[in-house]
């Protein structure tokens, strides 16, 4: 494992807490994320993990604590500054979201919109994601006319358009099967090799976590209950984490 | 002793929705007024709502205008005023049914469907999507469909309100040999200032709500797709509840001002 003491991450939570009335979803949770690393959270359905990557992007206010993204805390920032923000992150939804109105070309440049110079190159930075992802040939179609494997690969090359310094995954294998799904993988791994980008990566699936982490945290019970890498965690006897990896 | 009066729920409910509502409204004259301005989409939502509502908006018109006139031919011709017929026609359409009941079908045909595409964009996190890219969904999507609404509901109404018109003379040319010419000479001496000015008016403030209802409900949609549902049909409601208010209340303004 790599020694992390003395570089800054590239983002950092400290401390978040979030409550939905009596169903208190972090009690406190921590997170580092360094330059170049694949992090990722494993936790149960309803855990909080999809709650604590929205507090990243700032599409949850937490009760307490804060989130930091290259040494900006964004509870600090005005709107347009998070907007700006949010630019340097790629985020995959777990149901992809690709804009249902729109052809897979305008979904790849919608977020160019607030980049003029990079709006002025749009043909290019869509044609580069779109062979990132080998769907060059689905640039005209509609997103209901893609398969649920191709929907997952459209969003991961929306998502990269920008060239993010981080990625944020919420379960990108959720929903696939198992050959499609290691495709998913596979091109996560492709792409952060690529791009150098970090990649923090929100999953329950263990083949996933063991291919794709350098790192690994397990979320339960609100915090981050063990942290380690895959092999670390996987030798551990107690109960609650055992039940991860049966 | 404190003597503490329990409100009733639902009656709660309905007024924490008319905050909200309210808050959403202010919320689009904030943003209204501030850039990036979306022309684009503002002219997609143009072409969207008033194009695929042309032949609706028509053929209820000109239905309309063709029961009206059948409808009440047989009290006129008894009283012998069958030659009032263009005017009170006219009258009856321009100033009041033609608005409300082309608005009607409007917040059935619009506000449902704004109601359902932002809920359905909700529920798998598109506007979340939008967000995150670092634009501003409600301006891109609210701002530009209600914007859309509150122009392009009167140039439907006025449309609907021709077709009428159309529909009425077609029945007086059958059954009484009026040609289509004379009608509308009838027609236009018949109507006045004071009953399109405020009838033009009021059409604003339907389009206004429909945008802003239907946007509402779907933009703020919660519970899946069970919830898209909800906002669609809940749109539509509110929507034509909200037609009647403005209408009573264009009524009675317009009545201190223009004596109608």
């Amino acid at each position: 494992m790599k020694d992390n003491n003395h570089i800054e991450p590239i983002l950092k939570i400290k401390d978040l807490k979030k409550s939905f009335g009596d169903n208190h979803v972090l009690n406190g949770f921590n997170l580092e994320l360094f330059d170049g690393e694949n992090l990722v959270v494993m936790g149960k359905s309803g855990s909080g993990k999809s709650v604590m990557i929205k507090c990243i992007v700032g599409l949850i206010q937490p009760d307490s604590g804060s989130v930091e993204i290259m040494g900006k805390d964004i509870m600090k920032l005005d709107h347009t500054e998070l907007d700006f923000l949010r630019t340097e992150i790629g985020f995959l939804f777990q149901g992809s979201a690709l804009y249902d109105s729109m052809t897979v070309r305008e979904n790849l440049e919608f977020p160019l919109r607030i980049h003029k110079d990079k709006l002025k190159r749009k043909d290019e930075l869509v044609l580069d994601a779109l062979e990132n992802v080998g769907l060059t040939h689905a640039i005209d179609l509609m997103p209901s006319e893609l398969s649920g494997g191709m929907k997952r690969r459209i969003a991961l090359a929306r998502a990269i358009i920008l060239h993010p310094k981080i990625i944020i995954y919420d379960e990108p294998t959720t929903g696939l099967d198992p050959i499609t799904a290691k495709e998913i993988i596979e091109l996560m791994r492709e792409i952060q090799l690529k791009h150098g980008s970090s990649s923090l990566i929100i999953t329950h699936d263990v083949d996933c976590a063991r291919v794709i982490s350098n790192r690994m945290i397990l979320l339960i019970d609100g915090i981050n209950y063990v942290e380690g890498t895959f092999k670390e965690l996987l030798a551990l006897k107690e109960k609650k984490v055992r039940a991860f990896f049966k | 002793m404190t003597n503490s009066v329990k409100i009733p729920s639902n009656i709660k409910t309905f007024f924490i929705e008319i905050g909200e509502l309210s808050y959403f409204a202010g919320r689009f004259f904030k943003e209204v007024f501030s850039r990036p301005f979306e022309f684009k989409e503002l002219l997609r939502q143009c072409y969207n709502i008033g194009n695929r509502s042309l032949l609706l908006v028509g053929v209820t018109g000109f239905i309309l205008g063709l029961v009206f006139t059948l409808q009440s031919r047989p009290t006129l011709a008894n009283l012998g005023v069958e030659s009032w017929i263009p005017s009170m026609v006219s009258i009856s359409i321009v100033r009041e049914i033609g608005p409300v009941i082309i608005a009607l079908i409007c917040a059935g045909r619009i506000s449902s469907g704004i109601g359902a595409e932002l809920g359905s964009m909700r529920v798998t996190e598109q506007i979340d999507a939008m967000e995150v890219s670092g634009t501003n969904p409600f301006k891109y999507l609210v701002v530009t469909r209600i914007m859309a609404t509150t122009l392009m509901v009167p140039l439907l109404i006025i449309f609907g309100d021709a077709i009428a018109l159309f529909g009425s003379a077609i029945v007086e040319n059958l059954k009484s040999d009026v040609s289509l010419v004379l009608y509308f000479n009838e027609v236009f001496n018949a109507l006045k200032f004071t009953d399109i000015f405020p009838a033009t008016i009021k059409t604003f403030f339907f389009g206004f709500a429909i945008g802003l209802v239907g946007s509402f409900k779907g933009y703020n949609c919660k519970k899946g797709t069970v919830g898209v549902g909800e906002a669609s049909n809940t749109a539509v409601v509110y929507t034509s509840m909200l037609i009647f208010v403005i209408d009573f209340i264009a009524v009675f303004v317009f009545d201190i001002f223009f004596e109608i």
